[in-house]
């Protein structure tokens, strides 16, 4: 930490010139970066994080500049070299790895050739040398089989492995600083966990600086030695990773460090162990911890009978088309043989990575998708296959919440006709009564009449959130099904639609079939939890069962990924 | 420092007034009303529109607005085998080669270009609409019969089509106006298909199938309107095609009529023998259809950047 920093921005603001006039994305900006340390920027989407990085870099889209202060790196600013001086730095003195590793590779370039083409165009070497360079750097970066793969293209990479060719690329030349964007969040928890470890020790080896932009703040006090905390475009508070976990200043800090579900998590198994069971309930909000009562019950009453939807064995198969022109076509069982059952007004969730078939069975249970064998009892009554008006039972009392709150709503529909919609396709009493349902439920997940009138663009993400969760209770259902419900949001709107969700639980006696890939989030807010892996169902039983004494090395392992699982915070307090 | 303001809820009945459930739609920005407010504010969308405002009303006020009835020769005695008159005070732009006044018949003319474009837009529009909605509506074997339909459409040359319909029901406008109708049908078809198919995926469209709606009603009410964006734009786009179609088709003579009739194309085909005696008998015609295809083809990609939901952030 001692000597002359690296890379200091001092008082730096961008500005971006829109139709709206000029609109600062950034003020005000100033922190270190040491030779060899990571930094990381934490912040909610709209703080200026990427903004930030992206000047660095001198990478700004058209539209923005830098319009006050200084960006300097070894001593030189950034800001005032000219655009070709910039673009020299970059590649050579400041790397960097993308956010997306799916739209970040040329689709028809190999990989390989990416990286030799980074290397011949930074002057660090040329053809059969480069050639080679590219292979151990890959091969550096964690890729197996580096020597074949450098000769495939993108899409016959993995998630993982693009991004592990990004961090190849990135690292190609050796910068002394690396900025790192999101540079995980893309990937699944396990792979994420993989690739963050192997970013670390590359760093680390060569002694490259790194930026850590992200806006989990578990991850960030986990891999970085010192945090700057952005909102609104200015930075908040500065500080030692660990010192701003224990002791955060400002406001804003202290509600990311309460919303964050990873230090959420980490704060309940930290008071388990010390046995303060108070401290955890206030992370905790699925019912069965809301009053210590209920749980007692539901042991010895054995009211197994009272389920809301029972799924037995219950499978899908998809026919996919075949590899040549008449081959026929294959098999892919994307659910197999899954059972489990919701307790009437309890939370299950199923957990498990892109591919495992949770968001199929979620669709199943909606009846939107009918199941190849097995059956899905609601209510007692068979699910699918039935009548018109059985149908429309079954819907009244069934409705989705979905992952994004950008692609739920119709947005030509005005917020009062998104919620009305439903209780006029069920000819729910007469226009007056309608509005004054409409009224309640706007009241029930706290949000302004005002906003009626509005149209969902002209909302903020957690608000369309808000609207989906009224149009799906509009018609009093019994079962709520929420695909990745909160997965789209910022960490402090998604505490707060968690928190929602729990309350209307216990108020309305909700159940929840509640799909994440979030183990943390599923942690804070279910009372049973179903692991998912290829279609299986690997693990089920209570979610203290299942995250205390996990019985398969799989979920071991999904337990691991989530971010700061090692931190020591402050619990007691 | 709320990130989501959501938190403050005054929640009086009052803010809505009463007898009003529906028409609370006149106050929010809808995506349409959006598009209208940055149409305002590109200087490309104001000339292109005001092009076609001028062009629409020279075509209606046509017979207030000309000199002369659109087949009248009022300066036939004085046109030489050697000598077409130039402007003077009573043919403000001067005679052609039979006599006519080239202003009248430039007015008249703005009239058949305007008829032929929309009603053949329309046509492209009414069949592309309806093949598309079936398409895009059910899938499966109707998908794939509409679509190869569709196809075999597409792989007849548009100048063969418009010369086959000529030869069955002769030289006419109608022959332009359906031989330009039917070719922009398949461009409207796969437009609409495969807009509707975007939207489909959605979630808000599961939503609605999961709110029990039947798949009329999704489709009618969901899925159609907001697939409608792209397809309107090309229809504008289509209407500056269309007029140049038009002027080539009756240039090669589809059109029939006499060769005094005032329809641009035509007249750009009778200037051709006099391109040097009097060019501007072939340069004002050709102006009129550059001009006012400009004025559509500017007003329809303002449209398009407008209903852009990547540009659409305000």
């Amino acid at each position: 930490m001692t000597g002359s920093p690296l890379l200091s921005l001092r008082d730096v603001e961008v500005t971006f010139t829109t139709e709206a006039g000029s609109l600062p994305a950034a003020r005000g900006v100033s922190f270190d970066v040491h030779p060899g340390e990571t930094v990381a920027i934490v912040g909610e989407s709209g703080s200026g994080k990427s903004t930030t990085a992206a000047a660095v870099i001198g990478l700004l889209a058209e539209n923005g500049a830098v319009t006050r202060g200084q960006i300097l790196f070894d001593g030189q600013d950034l800001a005032a070299l000219p655009h070709s001086a910039t673009s020299r730095l970059r590649g050579s003195d400041i790397g960097m790895v993308p956010q997306d590793p799916m739209s970040n590779l040329n689709p028809v370039m190999r990989v390989g050739d990416q990286i030799v083409e980074a290397l011949e165009d930074n002057g660090v070497a040329r053809g059969a040398a480069a050639r080679r360079r590219a292979v151990e750097l890959l091969e550096e970066a964690g890729l197996p089989d580096a020597e074949r793969r450098a000769r495939q293209y993108p899409h016959e990479f993995s998630g993982g492995m693009r991004q592990r060719a990004l961090i190849a690329m990135g690292l190609s030349c050796r910068p002394r600083l690396l900025i790192a964007d999101e540079p995980t969040s893309a990937l699944d928890v396990t792979v994420q966990r993989v690739i963050l470890d192997r970013l670390d020790e590359l760093t680390a080896e060569l002694g490259t600086a790194v930026l850590l932009i992200t806006h989990d703040l578990g991850l960030a006090a986990e891999r970085a030695s010192r945090i700057v905390v952005m909102y609104g475009g200015e930075v908040v508070e500065t500080g030692p990773a660990l010192e701003l976990l224990r002791d955060p200043q400002h406001e804003y800090t202290q509600r990311l460090l309460a919303a964050a579900p990873s230090l959420a998590s980490r704060r309940i198994q930290l008071a388990k162990v010390t046995g303060l069971a108070a401290v955890a309930a206030r992370d905790l909000l699925s019912v069965s911890h809301g009053d210590g009562v209920d749980a007692a019950t539901e042991g010895a009453g054995g009211t197994r009978t009272d389920s809301i939807i029972e799924v037995s064995g219950v499978s899908k198969v998809f026919q996919l088309r075949g590899k040549g022109l008449f081959s026929r076509t294959e098999a892919f069982t994307a659910v197999d043989d899954v059972s489990f059952v919701i307790p009437r007004g309890r939370t299950v969730a199923i957990v498990g990575e892109s591919g495992s078939g949770k968001s199929t069975v979620a669709r199943m249970m909606l009846d939107l998708i009918p199941p190849t064998s097995g059956s899905i009892t609601f209510n007692g009554e068979r699910v699918g296959g039935a009548n018109r008006a059985a149908e429309v039972r079954f819907r009244r009392q069934v409705q989705p919440i979905f992952q994004d709150p950008y692609a739920s709503l119709d947005p030509l529909y005005s917020i009062y006709r998104t919620i009305e919609e439903p209780l006029r396709a069920h000819d729910f009493g007469t226009a007056a009564q309608r509005r004054e349902r409409v009224h309640e439920l706007m009241d029930d997940v706290a949000l302004s009449p005002t906003l009626l009138r509005r149209y969902p663009a002209e909302l903020s993400g957690g608000q369309r959130q808000r609207v989906a969760i009224a149009r799906a209770l509009a018609l009093n259902p019994d079962l709520v099904v929420c695909d990745e419900a909160v997965s789209a949001l910022d960490v402090i709107v998604q505490s707060q639609i968690l928190r929602l969700l729990a309350d209307l639980q216990s108020r309305l006696g909700l159940s929840y079939l509640f799909i994440s890939h979030d183990l943390a989030v599923v942690r804070q807010i279910a009372d049973h939890v179903c692991v998912m892996q290829d279609g299986r169902i690997v693990e089920q039983g209570t979610a203290d069962d299942v995250f205390d004494q996990p019985q398969t090395p799989y979920t071991q392992m999904l337990l691991d990924a989530i971010p700061g699982a090692g931190l020591e915070l402050g619990v007691a307090s | 420092m709320t990130g989501d303001p959501s938190a403050q809820s005054a929640l009086t009945d009052t803010v809505v007034p009463s007898g009003r459930t529906n028409k609370a739609d006149d106050v929010g920005a809808s995506q349409w009303r959006v598009a209208m407010r940055r149409l305002r504010r590109n200087p490309g969308a104001i000339i292109g529109a005001v092009i076609v405002l001028v062009f629409v009303l020279v075509a209606l006020l046509a017979p207030v607005l000309a000199p002369f009835p659109a087949e009248a020769l009022p300066g036939r005695a004085e046109i030489r085998p050697t000598f077409i008159p130039g402007p003077s005070d009573a043919y403000p732009l001067g005679l052609d080669r039979y006599g006519g006044d080239l202003l009248s018949k430039l007015i008249w003319g703005a009239r058949a270009s305007l008829l032929i474009g929309v009603l053949s837009t329309v046509i492209g529009l009414l069949g592309g609409m309806l093949l598309g909605l079936l398409a895009g509506a059910f899938g499966g074997w109707i998908d794939t019969a509409v679509m190869r339909l569709v196809d075999l459409m597409l792989s007849v040359p548009s100048l063969l089509l418009a010369v086959s319909i000529a030869a069955v029901i002769g030289q006419s406008p109608r022959a332009i106006v359906i031989a330009i109708g039917v070719v922009q049908i398949p461009i409207f078809a796969r437009l609409l298909r495969g807009s509707m198919l975007a939207q489909r995926g959605l979630d808000y469209v599961l939503a609605a199938s999961s709110l029990g709606l039947s798949r009329r009603t999704v489709t009618m009410s969901h899925v159609l309107p907001n697939s409608l964006g792209p397809v309107i734009v090309q229809a504008t786009l289509m209407l500056a095609t269309a007029v140049i179609e038009a002027a080539g088709l009756s240039f090669l003579g589809l059109g029939g009529g006499a060769p005094t009739t005032a329809e641009w194309g035509r007249m750009l085909a009778q200037a051709q023998n006099e391109l040097e005696v009097a060019p501007r008998l072939a340069f004002l015609p050709g102006a009129c259809i550059a001009i006012t295809a400009l004025g559509f083809t500017l007003f329809g990609e303002a449209l398009r950047e407008a209903l852009d939901p990547k540009t659409r952030k305000r």
